[in-house]
């Protein structure tokens, strides 16, 4: 059958900011998806406020709204564009409660826009939960005895049936917020109580425990003739109790016989043709251990995290394939991408085992709560392939770019056992290395089982890398046969850790391996374990086999290193930066080659670059892959700090960084050098110095004068940084953080920021959009609301910016793109840093000047000259205001303090654009806070004692609405009453307590008055359009 | 490295040997399925093959012996790339125990995947497998013919149901006596070689013709009978009892380089356009062109190289699949295959009776 005739314009609906439980995998989902309708001659708009994906840019989508992901404005897209579909099963559960709320309201009717895909009726029978037990009681497949309630007496009552422990999962939340398993009565009432708060229908399922089953996932597909199939199973690691986006998952499943993996697949087609699924569907189960006796536990009608994670495990592009069904295509209609020879109605067979483990934020945020539970809390992730499980293990650890040793973490290492003990059986995210140190203190499988209830045969492949780690630090380096040294290499060992066994230079270990040619050949993903022949260049390495292909042709080629698991401080952002990096270079003959381990995003998509590796990004196999490849340049300005990093090792071995000298980078990264430099080129300096001790400290800061800004160098998301006022605050600093020295202490400048990026060839230069911090000093650039351009730097004050950008740019033996952060304390403009590569700002000063950095920078580094990229002809003169607003995860992090400081906390951002500053203003800050309480009539802030006399205070009257401090009501009344809305207190030191309880209870909490303003200005303005002052 | 599989064509991989030091040899072939490694080994449509598992971690559940195929291991031998030798569930045996207790050896640590390249490009091939102290064996000619000639009367019954199937047995799949056992049928086991009248004195309501191993061809002499036993009880045919049923009225079988061996092979039923996932073991397959000499319509065909899966007879209660409806290794999309053919028996036995 051939697509559907009738639709040639659809909307598709993105997923908004990148949130814990909602990340970059639907701009993987929704960039297939948006291509996929594209190819089919089909005009694509797409709503979608988050400008640092890559399905936002033009060359995806045809049209794109920045605009609030909200009923309105959705409302307000369909009238001016009239849509003949709606394809809302790419945009995470944003874009399907969007979806719903259009059905509802009548507005797809209303328009006549036709639903794409799974229809609404089956959206919510999986969706809802009470509709969802009732087709499964009918269809005979088992779920826990389980309650929906609606208050604390409903699930009180449940609770009394069936005893504890008991789980509870609010209704309609991402990521499963606010939900947990209960052992007694006290923690289930606060969990019932948080849950309901959180659902935005006031909705929760109790249901009995099933902790310790095993957990399963599928991913199933359907077209409309009823072909139903499993694109590939996966088993967690972590049994049941810990959420699977905060669990290590293995696809295929590994422990499951014959027999209980098909039950459960005959059980996922039964579950999609009753629900009759148009696309892509994750359906999850729990299995017990040792019969096979299984509940459903989840059905996601749509692409998910789990889907994303399972086309790069299996090759197979689920999102590509879900967009052709859903617009009429038949799944043996479309040729399987991978082989191009077989058909998309066909099940992955793998030959090598993925593994995924989750990234969670804790080493930055030390004070939060960080134990996992049933409320995901892990900001990225990453995936590695091979073919043994050890292997993949410790692939996979070395891409998380922790501070481990090897598969060790030193800060575990350190705990004692009784502790360890306790941590193995109360998950938090250092589980895996808790493990590990177990048994390297010689706990048995067995007794590791008994307390954590995973499947031994996991605990087993961790005992096999302990048990080769002993067994090698038995030997000396001197007795290594080639065939000793090819053991530990299959089983995952990196030259770096058997140089640390050995204590000798890695590079040692490096030049032997070769000599004895011990290296790595690269497999390809082709779906079809050898079946058939397949020409995708998509491959992973693996130690002691043949290679598939040989891959060192003669053309021009180039690397390009992608930016790892995302997490604080280095988000998708970079992911787009290199998916344009390697467009730039493929536009101007090259072949690029894309090294990352990232399964959520564009980059690892494999039909982006000309050949794709998923890799750990260290050295070593970065090198592996470009020997491999026969490529000596490679491009790392577009990996944030995670591909900068590999500069160094890269140069030594002969390999050309393109862009810089690995001395520059240096030389921008050491504060003394910094200064230098600023200095040479005469440009003056915030006071500072390094302090290499702490016993420099404090002479240091006393020197300077308090307050000061403490900072170490090399840092990601401003980690370690922190302002100190006085003697006090800097001695319980010093008594309390583990800091690696030198730290940086600088006089703490008070004043506005701005920054901008910077195109260069080392003689022409380029600026772009300035954005101006609307928060001043003291706040990450990346947690500030800012503007393009400057709404209050007087054209002097940007023009003055702009040249000392041009003069830095000309002194700097650099090409391509970086960043400057800048800062006016007065008429003083000082330079505080200038970062040698893209940054966060990147990607929206792209969109919003239509000139795209990242390529012109490619093409810079591949020596095109300046003159002909035509710059000024593209630009576009920035005839909008652009406002960024950041978007924080507070909501999932217990404990985590919203006060903003130099330390990053957001998790993503939106933008707002108009031609007026405040509405630009108003739609970013509509768009960030659309999971926070509403600024309803009645509305009441809550002012702390301190802050209560602020002149911003009286803007809120103004508008309406009630100002209360602790004279009026209690905060902990205030906190529950309905009409909270926000949370003030502009102290130096705010009450962290009370600013993280109103965060968790999904209220504003601001720590500076600027950010409250912003807000006043943008409510000031809507109720300024609803008197009718304003015209539309 | 204690072992080494060498290939007719000279390639050789060196491994480690489990089991007794020995020298086999057997017909290479590799099978794509993750799961179900017990019940590939113990398949009798593998008898006498050397099985190569393309999924590189073997023997992670053990062996439970409640899904093996049959009384023993099948293959000559078994080739894995890792073979799992950890903890296992209550009541598992190792796989390296289990296949060393029957005297098949394992050789473990091969890159199986180029195997299967090779396999893929040049067909499969006679393959030794042999312990390091064993010298090279003369090759010998591989066996297609696991039919001997002659009479067989012994007839075994099990069941005690509503409808009598007769198994025709071309080595069965102990998963096809057990659905058909678990549906309520009296089953009686016929040797393929049964006297021509042997269904008609137990008075049989059909007959489900089996798999088996090697060449169709190997039964020629028999097909008239085949096709006698077809005209009159409803029958269905699997896999071999699939080509066979296809040749008696008149189809030719050949072979394919490399055979279809897995669990995720797309077959579409032709009437109703679906497209469903199929457990395959098979080297052998109806040639399309042959069809035009039969009175078959095809009813299922492979999505990937448009091969037949299954035919059915225009007038006679007839349907066969080249695939494996009871699945053990693989997706059960096609249990329903057997409900309707004992619906049809059961149909045709009320007509019987009302004659």
């Amino acid at each position: 059958m051939p697509k559907l005739d009738s639709i040639e314009k659809v909307l598709v609906i993105g997923s908004g900011a990148i949130v814990i439980g909602q990340a970059a995998e639907f701009d993987y989902s929704g960039t297939q998806a948006c291509l996929a309708l594209k190819e089919e001659g089909i005009e694509v708009v797409l709503i979608n406020n988050n400008p640092a994906t890559i399905m936002t840019d033009e060359s995806v989508s045809e049209k794109v709204y920045f605009e609030p992901m909200t009923l309105e404005s959705a409302t307000k897209i369909i009238q001016k564009e009239r849509p003949d579909g709606l394809l809302a099963t790419v945009g995470g559960q944003t874009g399907l409660n969007l979806a719903m709320a259009l059905a509802d309201a009548g507005i797809l009717d209303q328009y006549g826009v036709q639903l794409l895909g799974t229809d609404m009726t089956a959206i919510k029978k999986a969706e809802d939960r009470d509709q969802f037990r009732s087709l499964m009681n009918k269809l005979g497949e088992p779920v826990p005895d389980s309650d929906i309630v609606y208050s604390i007496d409903g699930a009180l009552a449940f609770a009394q049936r069936i005893g504890y422990p008991a789980i509870v999962r609010p209704a309609y939340t991402l990521g499963g917020f606010g939900g947990g398993i209960a052992a007694d009565e006290a923690t289930y009432t606060k969990l019932v109580t948080q849950g309901l708060s959180a659902s935005p229908i006031s909705q929760c399922l109790v249901e009995t425990s099933i902790a310790g089953y095993k957990e399963i996932e599928y991913e199933v597909m359907r077209d409309a003739n009823g072909t139903c199939i499993t694109i590939c199973n996966m088993e967690n690691l972590d049994p049941v109790g810990v959420h699977t986006g905060d669990s290590i998952v293995v696809a295929p499943s590994q422990t499951l016989n014959d027999p209980d993996f098909h039950m459960l697949r005959s059980s996922c087609i039964n579950i999609i043709e009753a629900l009759g699924i148009i696309g892509a569907c994750n359906v999850q189960f729990a299995l017990h251990p040792e019969t096979s006796d299984y509940f459903l536990i989840e059905v996601n009608p749509r692409v998910s995290r789990s889907s994303a994670l399972a086309s790069k495990a299996t090759g197979y592009p689920i999102a590509k394939i879900a967009a052709k069904l859903a617009i009429g295509y038949m799944l043996d209609e479309l040729k399987n991408p991978v082989t191009g020879t077989t058909y998309a109605s066909f099940e992955p067979a793998l030959d090598y085992v993925a593994l995924k483990i989750p990234r969670w934020p804790f080493d930055q945020f030390q004070g939060a709560n960080r134990s996992l539970g049933t409320q995901m809390k892990a900001t990225g992730e990453v995936m590695a392939i091979e073919r043994r499980m050890e292997a993949a293990m410790q692939k996979a650890i070395r891409s998380l770019e922790l501070p481990t040793n090897g598969f060790r973490l030193p800060s575990v290492a350190a705990l004692s056992t009784s502790d360890l003990q306790e941590l193995a059986m109360n998950p938090d995210d250092r589980r895996l290395f808790v493990l590990f140190e177990l048994l390297i203190r010689g706990k048995t499988i067995d007794e590791l089982h008994a307390i954590t209830g995973i499947t031994p045969y996991f605990l087993y492949a961790l005992s096999n890398i302990v048990t080769e780690w002993q067994d090698l630090g038995k030997m000396s380096w001197n007795d290594i046969t080639p065939d000793r040294l090819l053991q530990a290499k299959k089983l995952g060992f990196s030259d770096q850790q058997l140089a640390d066994i050995w204590n000798v230079p890695c590079a040692e270990i490096w030049g032997q391996r070769r000599s004895y040619n011990i290296t790595p050949s690269y497999r390809m993903i082709d779906t079809c374990a050898a079946e058939f022949r397949s020409h995708t260049n998509y491959f992973y390495s693996t130690w002691g086999t043949a290679p598939d292909v040989d891959r060192t042709t003669g053309s021009k080629k180039v690397a390009v290193v992608g930016s790892g698991p995302i997490r604080i401080g280095q988000g998708i952002e970079f992911d787009y930066c290199c998916v344009h990096s390697v467009m730039a270079a493929q536009k101007l003959g090259y072949e690029a080659v894309m090294i990352n381990n990232n399964p959520e995003t564009v980059s690892t998509d494999y039909e982006v670059a000309d050949a794709l590796y998923f890799e750990p990004i260290t050295a070593e196999d970065v090198l592996n892959v470009l020997e491999f490849e026969g490529i000596n340049q490679v491009i790392l300005q577009f990996g944030g700090q995670t591909s900068l990093n590999m500069a160094k090792a890269l140069e030594e071995a002969g390999i050309t960084v393109l862009g810089s000298s690995v001395d520059l980078l240096d030389q921008m990264e050491d504060r003394d050098r910094f200064y230098a430099f600023l200095e040479s080129i005469g440009l003056p300096t915030i006071p500072g110095t390094s302090a290499h001790k702490p016993e420099d400290v404090l002479p240091a800061a006393e020197a300077l004068g308090f307050p000061v800004l403490l900072r170490p160098s090399y840092v990601i998301g401003g980690r370690g940084m922190i302002v100190l006022h006085d003697e006090a605050e800097l001695t319980a600093w010093l008594g309390s953080a583990e800091q690696a020295f030198p730290v940086l202490v600088d006089h703490f400048v008070t004043g506005k920021e701005a920054e901008a990026d910077i195109l260069t060839d080392g003689e022409n230069v380029w600026v772009s959009a300035i954005f101006e911090h609307i928060e001043g000093t003291g706040v990450h650039s990346g947690d500030s609301i800012a503007s393009t351009p400057p709404v209050t730097l007087t054209e002097m004050q940007q023009q003055k910016l702009v040249e000392t950008a041009k003069h830095i740019a000309r002194q700097l033996d650099y090409t391509g793109l970086f960043n400057i952060q800048f800062v006016y304390e007065d008429e003083q403009l000082y330079v505080m840093e200038i970062n040698p590569r893209a940054s966060r700002t990147a990607p929206i000063s792209s969109k919003v000047t239509n000139v795209p950095l990242v390529q012109h920078a490619t093409a810079l580094l591949l020596g095109v000259p300046y003159a002909e990229l035509g710059i000024e002809d593209m630009y576009n003169g920035q005839p909008d205001f652009t406002v960024k607003a950041p978007v924080f995860s507070h909501i999932k992090l217990p404990g985590l303090s919203p006060i903003l400081s130099p330390e990053m906390m957001s998790t993503g951002e939106v933008i707002g654009t108009s031609p007026l500053f405040e509405e630009a203003l108003e739609k970013a800050l509509i768009g960030s806070s659309v999971q926070l309480a509403q600024f309803k009539k009645g509305a009441t802030l809550f002012a702390a004692t301190e802050s209560a006399g602020s002149s911003e205070l009286a803007a809120w009257q103004a508008l309406g609405f009630t100002v209360v401090t602790e004279d009026q009501v209690s905060f902990d009344d205030w906190l529950l009453s309905t009409a909270a809305v926000a949370y003030l207190d502009f102290s130096e030191i705010p009450d962290t307590k009370r600013m993280a309880q109103a965060a968790i209870h999904r209220l504003h909490a601001w720590s500076r008055p600027e950010t409250a303003a912003a807000f006043a200005i943008s409510l000031k303005i809507q109720s300024e359009r609803l008197k009718g002052v304003l015209a539309q | 490295m204690t072992g080494k599989l060498i290939l007719a064509n000279g390639e050789a991989f060196n491994g480690n040997w489990h089991g007794t030091p020995a020298s086999v040899q057997g017909e290479v072939v590799f099978f794509t399925g993750m799961t179900g490694y017990e019940e590939v080994i113990t398949d009798p449509s593998y008898k006498g093959q050397v099985i190569v598992f393309s999924y590189p971690l073997i023997g992670q559940y053990g062996i439970e012996s409640l899904y093996a195929q049959s009384e023993k291991i099948q293959v000559n031998g078994i080739i894995v790339a890792e073979l799992y030798d950890g903890p296992l569930p209550k009541r598992a045996s190792s796989l390296a125990h289990f296949a060393e207790s029957q005297g098949v050896p394992v050789l473990s640590g091969i890159d199986t995947r180029s195997v299967i390249q090779t396999v893929r490009e040049t067909g499969t091939m006679p393959a030794q497998l042999l312990h390091k102290e064993m010298p090279e064996q003369p090759w010998q000619l591989l066996t297609a013919d696991f039919f001997p000639a002659g009479e067989n009367m012994d007839i075994k019954q099990v069941g005690e149901g509503h409808l009598h199937i007769g198994l025709v047995d071309f080595h069965y799949k102990a998963s096809i006596l057990k659905e058909l056992l678990a549906l309520g049928c009296t089953v009686s086991i016929l040797p393929y070689n049964a006297p021509a009248e042997l269904p008609e004195s137990l008075g049989v309501d059909g007959l489900l013709f089996s798999n088996g191993p090697g060449d169709p061809q190997a039964l020629t002499s028999r097909l008239p009978v085949y096709r006698a036993w077809a005209e009159r009880y409803p029958s269905f045919g699997i896999c071999l009892g699939h080509q066979v049923l296809a040749a008696a009225f008149g189809a030719n079988t050949t072979k394919l380089a490399y055979g279809h061996r897995g669990a995720n092979h797309p077959v579409k039923n032709k009437k109703t356009g679906r497209v469903s996932m199929s457990s395959q073991n098979h080297s052998y397959v109806v040639e399309a062109d042959s069809l035009k000499e039969t009175p078959f319509d095809v009813l299922y065909e492979n999505v990937n190289d448009g091969s037949i899966e299954g035919l059915i007879h225009p007038h006679l209660p007839i349907t066969t699949v080249q695939f494996h409806p009871e699945a053990a290794p693989g997706p059960a999309d096609h249990l329903a295959l057997f409900h309707q053919f004992l619906e049809t028996a059961n149909d045709m036995k009320k007509v019987k009776m009302h004659a």
